[in-house]
């Protein structure tokens, strides 16, 4: 199945991904494009598999004992979950924000520069430069200025999450996978995330798993539908959310079950 | 009243009365020791009794009780001049005094042997010494100690020269032996160049000898003359005298300086007769080293395990039977370690070194036999478990997205395991450090065979090259407790030092665990997160 991604270019290619935790069959022949700059989101019941193919992306699974995973997942031409291909610089292309913020407990500016000094970058004013610009992006630059040698553990729950993607973009990298980033959060903080991500879009593609219907709706480009392990439908989100072709997704939208 | 237990409420109630129990009886101990340590040094006055049979009994009053005979009360009176009445303390039914008096002139004189004298200090025999001939006893005793003062600090001198051209002298035999053992016909031109280099030190070591005779030979005839309560007398060289002291005499302030300076003594001395008198230094020393030590070995091996347990290990048969191993050798009798430490630190390590390293010295052993590196070692396997277990724990208490958030900006597991795991471990470490510390330092029974002994002559660290001498045998404060106050000679007169010791070790204790706490508590600060 491929989503309708306009005229965008397609960065990931995701083709009959097959994906078992032990016995469990968690995907299914899942087959999807994402294209260049845009929103994709990743809809669903719980337990439907969304939050295990955003793990493949950037081979977090790796970390889980038991997993096998069958078929492909093309970013940029080469195959991630080839043994050979290089973890650590695909982790640095494609960042991800999870679902509870997870700050270091460290300082908000060693937070930020975290990924840059692992990289072995230790300038200083490259580090300076990186922090103003990934707050700046991160849209928390005002609220955090005055506090960078602060423990980033003081922060509130939307600021936290601001600095997590913070320390994402500041690697930069060229896609983002944000799950359920914000179901932690007040529904001011929501708000801020999803102004930031519509921010964002010009600059990185972005892959987010949310719950929540609306916030696909009002962030996303286009839309992807998963029940049991498998993609029932994608499409561009605005077709998605008022004409469906399958009738599980019109149930799902419309609140009848899951 | 059903209901009233249903609300939890007597639970709680009855959790808090036995933490506040388990406070109370830890605090009634402490207590006690703090109170018959802290007193001992304290000078206590000198009664003179007028016994009904007309004798006369002068002394100091240690305890009071109920006549377990009689019935009638009695008091136990530390009458000192053991070499005159051959026991330190005598008891005395209350019923047998006729008069007490506290005379203002009664002296108390702790002696390098025999203990303390009680008495009265009658003159003074100068014996050569710059002593004013006319002024009064007392002045002369304290002219006469500070004339004699220079000379036993010559003798001192001479004493440390000697013991180290004696260690001079034991090393170049040991490289004569060495050089013998290996080819004596190739090696011959050397050897006696060495032998005639050791010749020298003895000849000189002889004629420092012969000089340190005549010194000390000198140095006795300096007298003091004293008589006890019933008017024997008595001559004590005042080389034997460590100090007088005329408590009746002395006012609160004066009191207190002699408070400290037994204090600084117990704190910086060595120890006398037999351990119940003097100082403490080198048990102090021995402990404080072997615990840091222990650390030193303990703490890396049980991090590391942990770490491989918790982070990289597949979670397998094998790494449950590991942990599962590892806890159950936290339960292990702590004699069962000193056998094992004996039999393979000891005699297979410490034989294996000698045989390879020092085969010319054998059978004599150099580190075959107990000494406080394999005293640390022992103890190090005691407590490596604790360390592991703790360490696992903060490890495991570290939330998953942290790692994750880590792993997922490109980090490796090993960059992320140093940046952010470790150092969010540290309090639970240090948690660990602190439980095997306060163990080590109170373990007694396998030191015993490993290489505690009562009394060491020499430090395991000196200003000879190279300084910490792990092969050397040492001194503990937990042996020194067993050894003064059960196989002492003399318990009663030893009973005090029991207490003292027993204060230091939980003052050690408490002090070496406050610095790891002070340093968990900055650290916790730090990462707050982890709550182990």
């Amino acid at each position: 199945m491929t989503a309708t991604a306009d005229t965008a270019q397609t960065i990931m290619d995701i083709e009959k991904l097959n994906l078992y935790y032990g016995d469990k069959h968690a995907l299914k022949d899942v087959s999807l494009k994402m294209g260049k700059n845009q929103v994709t989101a990743f809809i669903g019941p719980s337990g439907c598999g969304k939050s295990t193919l955003l793990r493949c992306i950037n081979r977090m699974n790796d970390l889980i004992d038991n997993v096998r995973i069958e078929g492909s997942l093309r970013f940029d031409g080469t195959e991630i979950n080839d043994p050979a291909t290089d973890v650590i610089s695909l982790r640095r292309r494609i960042g991800m924000v999870f679902q509870q913020s997870n700050p270091f407990p460290k300082s908000i500016y060693e937070n930020i520069v975290y990924g840059l000094r692992i990289a072995g970058i230790n300038d200083k004013a490259v580090l300076d430069e990186t922090v103003e610009r990934s707050l700046r992006n991160a849209a928390i630059w005002d609220e955090v200025k005055d506090r960078l040698n602060d423990s980033a553990l003081g922060l509130s729950g939307g600021q936290a999450q601001r600095i997590c993607i913070a320390r994402a973009i500041a690697v930069n990298p060229e896609i983002i996978l944000m799950d359920e980033p914000c179901s932690a959060l007040d529904p001011i903080s929501t708000l801020k995330i999803e102004e930031l991500i519509d921010e964002l879009k010009q600059k990185y593609t972005i892959i987010i798993v949310t719950h929540n219907m609306q916030q696909a709706a009002r962030v996303s480009d286009v839309t992807a539908f998963f029940y049991l392990g498998e993609l029932i439908e994608a499409g561009s989100t605005s077709r998605i959310f008022t004409n469906p072709d399958k009738k599980q997704t019109e149930d799902y939208i419309t609140g009848r079950f899951g | 009243m059903k209901k009233y237990f249903k609300t939890g409420e007597p639970y709680v109630l009855a959790t808090g009365a036995a933490l506040a129990l388990i406070l109370v009886m830890t605090l009634t101990l402490v207590g006690v020791v703090m109170k018959n340590g802290l007193g001992y040094f304290w000078p206590a006055e000198i009664t003179r009794y007028e016994l009904a049979d007309g004798t006369i009994a002068m002394g100091q009053m240690t305890a009071r009780e109920k006549n377990p005979v009689s019935g009638k009360g009695r008091i136990q009176v530390k009458v000192g001049n053991r070499d005159m009445y051959s026991q330190d303390f005598r008891w005395i039914e209350d019923s047998d005094i006729s008069g007490r008096s506290i005379p203002a002139d009664a002296m108390l004189v702790e002696r390098m042997e025999h203990g303390n004298f009680i008495g009265f200090l009658k003159d003074v025999q100068p014996n050569g010494l710059a002593v004013d001939g006319a002024a009064a006893p007392l002045q002369k005793l304290s002219q006469a100690r500070a004339a004699l003062e220079p000379r036993l600090d010559a003798v001192k001198k001479l004493r440390d020269k000697m013991s180290s051209i004696n260690y001079k002298s034991e090393q170049l035999r040991l490289k004569i032996l060495k050089l013998e053992y290996k080819n004596r016909e190739q090696n011959s031109d050397r050897i006696a160049e060495l032998a005639t280099e050791r010749e020298k030190l003895t000849e000189e070591f002889e004629t420092m000898n012969s000089q340190l005779a005549q010194m000390q030979s000198e140095l006795t005839q300096p007298r003091g003359i004293f008589e006890d309560a019933s008017g024997t007398v008595r001559e004590i060289a005042l080389t034997e005298i460590v100090r007088i002291q005329r408590p009746n005499d002395m006012s609160v302030f004066a009191k207190s300086s002699a408070y400290l300076v037994r204090i600084k003594e117990l704190l910086l001395g060595n120890p006398r007769e037999s351990n119940t008198e003097g100082g403490l230094f080198p048990a102090i020393f021995g402990t404080v080293m072997m615990v840091m030590l222990m650390s030193v070995f303990s703490l890396p091996f049980g991090v590391i395990a942990a770490i491989y347990l918790r982070e990289y290990a597949k979670d397998g048969l094998m790494t449950r039977m590991v942990r599962i191993a590892v806890n159950n050798l936290a339960g292990v009798p702590s004699i069962v370690y000193g056998v094992f430490g004996l039999g393979f630190f000891v005699y297979g390590i410490g034989g294996s070194i000698d045989q390879l390293f020092y085969p010319e010295r054998l059978p004599t052993p150099t580190f075959g036999t107990g000494g406080i590196l394999w005293s640390s070692l022992t103890l190090a396997l005691l407590t490596v478990p604790v360390v592991i277990i703790a360490t696992e724990e903060s490890l495991a208490s570290i939330p998953r997205g942290i790692r994750e958030g880590s792993l997922a900006l490109g980090a490796t597991r090993f960059q992320t395991l140093v940046r952010i795991l470790l150092p969010m471990a540290t309090p639970g470490i240090m948690t660990g450090l602190i439980l095997s510390m306060a163990r080590a330092a109170g373990e007694v029974a396998p030191l015993m065979i490993v290489g505690v002994v009562k009394l060491a002559p020499t430090l395991p660290f000196d200003m000879n090259f190279p300084f910490f001498h792990m092969d050397r045998k040492f001194m503990h404060l937990g042996f020194h407790i067993f050894d003064v106050g059960f196989q002492s000679p003399n318990v009663e007169a030893a009973k005090p030092m029991v207490y003292v010791t027993t204060m230091l070790l939980m003052g050690i204790v408490i002090v070496a665990t406050s610095l790891a706490i002070r340093f968990r508590a900055r650290m916790r600060k730090k990462y707050q997160t982890s709550n182990f």
